[in-house]
């Protein structure tokens, strides 16, 4: 028996820009971290053009399936590796479905990266807090972790904001492609 | 590239809005450190110095009577004492380096220090 399930170019495009995002998850695994929980999160730079240019729907798609699809790459699917990401995820995504509203005028992705940031680190040290390690002195690393995210949430918002304007404007290559 | 040029005149405030947060953090969180051991004296003498990772609780007697002293996730309170103003248990958990509560009348004190001390004496 042949099951298929009927397709549609959205699904196409959503599943080649979170393969994408995917490739950079694996990609950052493989790099050295300075300090361990600080890493770019360059995978989220996918999620931040995708917001911009194909809307929250088509960004919460591809930043699941990257957190899910990723982990079964990594085999640390429902480890609490995996569940730290997952809740990650969720609040950066919350954050950028709001920081969307916001008049695109003036806020653009580097807003949407600082917020989402901020948000995926407060997520994750909520779940380290109340599930692996309540102890008080998790807040003593809060503003180690809160630089970073400035930091890095603002580099990917940059990159995000370059790669846009490199990207033609109706569709991306990637969609192009299986046209 | 010129990564300005990426930036919208809103993204400067969401920038300024995050370090005024990370500073905001640093310094509600930095000061002091995290608290690291409990000192508790009693009569002046010290009575013991322990971790505050392990939760335990500590019987102090004093002239008045037992005080009990609970360490539990890195934090410390005077659960008991026999004073009459109960000053020291109003106080509650002391969580941050420096934090101190004092039990007058049944001469102990509970004490938390960090790595590095804020102050070379406190006189009350």
């Amino acid at each position: 028996m042949k099951i298929q399930l009927p397709t549609t170019p959205d699904d196409h495009r959503i599943a080649k820009l979170a393969a994408a995002a995917i490739g950079l998850t694996l990609t950052e695994a493989a790099l050295p971290s300075p300090i361990p929980g600080v890493k770019p999160g360059l995978a989220n730079i996918v999620t931040l053009a995708v917001l911009s240019r194909f809307g929250l729907r088509a960004a919460i798609w591809v930043g699941l399936l990257r957190v899910v699809a990723g982990s079964l790459l990594m085999g640390t699917f429902l480890s609490p590796t995996f569940f730290l990401s997952f809740t990650g995820a969720i609040t950066s995504l919350a954050a950028l479905a709001a920081a969307h509203t916001l008049p695109a005028r003036f806020f653009g992705p580097v807003t949407h990266s600082v917020f989402a940031a901020f948000a995926h680190l407060g997520g994750q040290l909520a779940l380290v807090y109340f599930w692996l390690i309540p102890h008080a002195g998790v807040a003593y690393l809060l503003p180690l972790f809160a630089g970073a995210a400035l930091l890095f949430g603002t580099v990917n918002g940059v990159v995000a904001a370059f790669l846009l304007t490199r990207l033609p404007d109706t569709s991306s290559p990637l969609a192009c492609a299986d046209r | 590239m010129n990564p300005l040029l990426y930036f919208r005149a809103g993204d400067w405030f969401a920038i300024l809005l995050g370090i005024f947060f990370t500073a905001w953090l640093a310094a509600s969180f930095w000061p002091g450190g995290a608290a690291q051991k409990v000192i508790i004296r009693a009569g002046g003498q010290l009575f013991t110095e322990t971790r505050l990772d392990q939760a335990q609780r500590i019987l102090v007697p004093g002239p008045l009577g037992v005080s009990l002293i609970e360490i539990a996730h890195g934090r410390a309170r005077v659960a008991a004492d026999p004073s009459p103003r109960q000053l020291c248990v109003k106080q509650g958990w002391l969580s941050r380096a420096g934090d101190a509560a004092l039990c007058l009348p049944n001469q102990i004190s509970v004490e938390l220090v960090g790595a590095t001390r804020r102050f070379d004496s406190l006189n009350y």
